[in-house]
């Protein structure tokens, strides 16, 4: 029993792991030897496809687009989100659980219910194609989940606190930003993690409302895809580079996942 | 019900213990009469709910064996030993009911229909949850949730001992003393052998017919409550047992006579010289010290009054030394003499006792 | 903990986020309630049309096979990645120095978008070129997922599963995780069997978050679009052509604003109800 307890968790992965191989493997091939033959790792190993990317500006300028937008709308997510979790978790006023509800059922709206008038939203109020539009639409979804997160983990300290606080003579803003969020501090770890991570995948919402300036780089790929035929080995080096940075992420918050999630709240 | 005799138990959760620090239990071994109510009484992180665990099964000892009416049972699971266990935190299981959950171990054990129906309804009657029987085990209060804990264990006819591991901690103050003596009740009723875990003198001392003090991964003393409290054969004993604990003095020796800063004090007869270099000790319960017209000079530095009595702490040279004196007692206010009741004065060599 | 104090001045601090997830949600829903009961001819030109444009949605055979399709989807893969995620958190080690790699390496799908998941599927399913295709196909299937409708299915679930069985995974481990150890050695001692442990303690104490996996999983996995969409486009004719894409292709492609937006609100409503119903249901125990 001891010895097959990573049997499962192995297998898993490697399933996991399998398509990740197999487009890292054609990121390295050169297209001919991908149309010609069928190998299971790169015969010719080329670094071209990825020399392509970094000199090509429509394709490095996506990644710095999407980067854009998605760290914009973690910031404006947990920067709103914070205030408005605190009234949630401390105090009760007018219509709060209708709001609270009111918030969460925004994440459960299709994307693609609101891809049109999305669109012409932000082309009536000017945003159109640019990295804003795409953060704010985005916040569509993450501020009510960052709300919520974020709620949960306020509610997980106690009001002592707060009240301390006030007895030691701190005003409120200055209680909110010494104390209070160096508290949370895991806690808005977890919220930006999940805004940042449902931001980045995204791409309906993401894809309708830029058309050439702040085009995302998975919309540069798409475009790739249908207009130069059959590149995949450029379709997977750029594909390779888009799970670089949701990597770097996890690594950093490996240990605050397990915990966000434990509070039964993504 | 069983007879329990651990013997040379020694445990470590590191796989190579090295010194003397990785070694959660030291060496141990001692015997639980049948029947007997027994308390485990020591400071966190001395090792008695690790003792617990190895009797219990949750662990197997890096040494020495179990034995359960002579039968070794070292190497055998939790429920091959039929043991029950009470934990520090409330454990039931929340989908069922009151019911289901005290019929869950027979159920387990392949009993179903009558046999499993007539034994829950007598144990829930024993511990007072008829009335709750067929409530979800979730909605009920801490301490009637340690109830179905404890009656899980009862529940079983043939259970060997039934472990309390902290069972109060969760419980309120005002229901603390009411399930304690229920639990008293019940260990006369039933006549298994329980073993109780506890930090709280209060609760071992009423509990317990035997009190096993651990200290740092070893047994220190075992013995009744009174025991405990006149002789006790540790420093550690006398100061942690007691309110105020026991007075420890340093003093030399001469000519067997005791000599506390020069001055020689009457105790008891010690057994055994130590050999020189050894940290001499007069230890001397509060109760056992009174005010009198000569001996030995102290200083009032402190009175506190704590009921029926008033705590008065002393100082003489350099020592600290607490005594009790009843309520209504006339306690001087600057400079006094004390004197010690010799037949509670106990001397210690490194600890040990020597008297 | 104490109560919650009232305070109106409370509004202040969720103005904020009232004020933008407004604009984001309650304009463009205007929007298309709007255009839901309108028809038009172009030239901003609009006409009454009443409940018009529902009655004609709920009716066609498209919109009707395309929930069809949908709920199937969902179903099946709701089926397979609860049990799976499950089973896997069950299976793992609950310390030790791999799990933390373990755990990130799992979570590694979860943060690829959507649409490399995709292209990745498909460069990965290919029958000549891909490890996927190649395999199947040498194994004796006759695999196509351009082709066929049963390996666009197959392959369509399969992406699924290999995308978001984690999160099930991580959030089941969550909740093993804060398990008190009393409750493992109590059982032991009541002589509980590994199917009771199951039963009686792990499945309920997980009963929170493997709420909100269904949750999420079915709201997801409802408004699922661009994986399928860039894997299949929809195809092999529609026989993947889920609510979100038929939608897309409604109100972006053909331009038809009164379908799609009457579909939109159906669409909507049916994610909400179905959240609420599943929601109410799982919780029904702990109000008490």
């Amino acid at each position: 029993m001891q010895r097959f307890k990573w049997l499962v968790p192995t297998l898993y992965i490697i399933f996991l792991m399998l398509p990740i191989y197999w487009l890292l493997n054609m990121s390295f091939k050169t297209t001919n030897e991908i149309l010609g033959t069928f190998s299971l790792w790169p015969r010719e190993f080329t670094l071209e496809n990825y020399r392509t990317i970094f000199t090509d500006s429509t394709w490095y300028n996506g990644y710095f687009n999407s980067i854009t937008y998605v760290v914009l709308n973690t910031v404006i997510s947990v920067t709103v989100a914070l205030p408005a979790a605190y009234a949630f978790s401390r105090y009760r006023f007018l219509g709060d659980k209708h709001l609270f509800f009111w918030l969460l059922t925004n994440r459960m709206a299709p994307p693609a219910v609101f891809a049109l008038p999305f669109f012409q939203l932000y082309s009536a109020v000017g945003l159109f194609d640019t990295p804003l539009a795409v953060a704010l639409a985005h916040a569509l979804f993450n501020i009510p989940l960052a709300v919520w997160i974020l709620e949960g983990f306020m509610s997980g300290i106690p009001r002592e606190l707060d009240d301390t606080a006030y007895v030691d003579g701190y005003s409120f803003p200055r209680f909110f930003f010494k104390i209070f969020i160096p508290t949370i501090a895991s806690g808005i770890g977890v919220t930006a993690f999940f805004t940042f991570m449902f931001s980045w995948v995204e791409l309906l919402l993401a894809k309708t409302l830029t058309s050439v300036a702040a085009k995302p780089i998975a919309a540069t790929m798409t475009k790739t895809a249908s207009t130069s035929g059959y590149e995949l080995g450029l379709l997977a080096a750029a594909g390779v580079l888009t799970i670089i940075p949701g990597a770097i992420v996890i690594y950093f918050v490996r240990n605050y996942i397990a915990k966000g999630f434990a509070m039964g709240r993504v | 019900m069983a007879h329990i005799t651990l013997q040379d138990l020694k445990h470590s959760y590191n796989e190579r213990p090295e010194d003397d620090d990785d070694w959660a239990l030291k060496h141990l071994s001692f015997e639980c009469e049948d029947g007997g109510a027994y308390a485990l009484l020591g400071p966190s992180g001395c090792g008695k709910t690790t003792l617990l665990n190895i009797i219990s099964g949750l662990l197997i000892p890096t040494e020495g064996r179990v034995l359960f009416d002579g039968k070794d049972v070292t190497g055998l699971m939790p429920d091959q030993r039929n043991i029950a266990q009470v934990f520090q935190f409330p454990v039931v299981y929340d989908t069922m009911s009151v019911y289901d959950n005290l019929a869950f171990p027979l159920r387990n054990r392949g009993l179903a229909g009558e046999a499993v129906d007539q034994r829950v309804r007598q144990i829930a009657a024993m511990i007072d949850l008829t009335d709750t029987l067929h409530q979800r085990a979730a909605g009920l209060s801490a301490d009637g949730k340690q109830k179905i804990s404890l009656g899980r264990g009862l529940v079983r006819a043939d259970v060997n001992v039934i472990m309390f591991d902290e069972p109060l901690t969760v419980i309120d103050p005002h229901l603390k003393w009411q399930l304690r003596s229920k639990l008293k009740e019940l260990h006369q009723q039933v006549g298994t052998t329980m073993i109780y875990v506890t930090h709280d003198q209060t609760e071992a001392l009423t509990f317990a017919d035997k009190v096993v003090v651990m200290y740092d991964g070893a047994v220190v003393q075992i013995g009744t409550p009174v025991e405990l409290f006149e002789k006790p054969q540790h420093t550690f004993v006398g100061h942690f047992i007691g309110s105020p604990g026991m007075n420890i003095l340093s003093c030399e020796l001469d000519n067997g006579k005791p000599v506390l800063a020069g001055e020689v004090i009457s105790a008891n007869p010690i057994k055994q010289t130590p050999p020189t270099g050894t940290n001499l000790e007069i230890g001397i319960r509060p109760e056992f010290i009174h005010f009198a017209k000569s001996g030995l000079a102290v200083k009032i530095v402190r009175t506190s009054d704590a009921g029926h009595f008033s705590i008065v702490e002393t100082l003489h040279k350099d020592q600290s030394i607490k005594l009790l004196v009843p309520e209504g007692a006339e306690i001087p206010t600057e400079n006094a003499f004390i004197e010690f009741d010799k037949a509670h004065t106990q001397i210690y060599a490194d600890s040990q006792i020597i008297t | 903990m104490a109560a919650k104090i009232k305070n109106q001045k409370a509004w202040f601090f969720v103005m904020p986020v009232v004020l933008l997830v407004a604009f984001n949600a309650v304009i463009p829903l205007m929007t298309v309630v709007n255009y839901s009961v309108q028809e038009t001819f172009g030239n901003n030109l609009f006409f009454w049309q009443g409940i018009g444009w529902f009655e004609q949605v709920l009716n066609s055979e498209r919109f009707q096979s395309s929930l069809g399709r949908q709920i199937v989807f969902t179903s099946i893969i709701l089926a397979i990645e609860i049990p799976l995620g499950i089973a896997i958190a069950l299976a793992m080690p609950r310390k030790g120095v791999g799990v933390s790699v373990c755990l990130v390496l799992m979570a590694l799908p979860l943060l690829i978008p959507w649409n490399v998941v995709g292209s990745m599927w498909n460069i990965f399913a290919l029958p000549e070129i891909g490890l996927l295709g190649k395999a199947l196909n040498s194994l004796g299937f006759d695999y196509n997922f351009t082709r066929q409708p049963l390996s666009a299915w197959f392959t369509v679930i399969l992406m699924d599963v290999w995308h978001w069985t984690s999160l099930v995974v991580l959030l089941a481990y969550a909740g093993l995780c804060s398990i008190p150890d009393a409750y493992y050695q109590a059982a032991r001692i009541d002589g509980a069997s590994r199917w009771a442990i199951f039963r009686f303690i792990q499945l309920p104490k997980m009963k929170r978050v493997l709420t909100i996996a269904v949750l999420l999983r079915f709201m997801d996995s409802f408004m699922i679009y661009t994986e399928p969409f860039v894997l299949t486009g929809g195809g092999p004719g529609n026989t993947t052509t889920f609510l979100s894409i038929d939608l897309v292709k409604t109100a972006l492609g053909q331009f038809d604003l009164g379908p799609a937006a009457a579909m939109s609100l159906i669409y909507f409503l049916i994610v909400l109800l179905v959240s609420w119903v599943f929601y109410t249901l799982m919780m029904k125990d702990e109000v008490e």
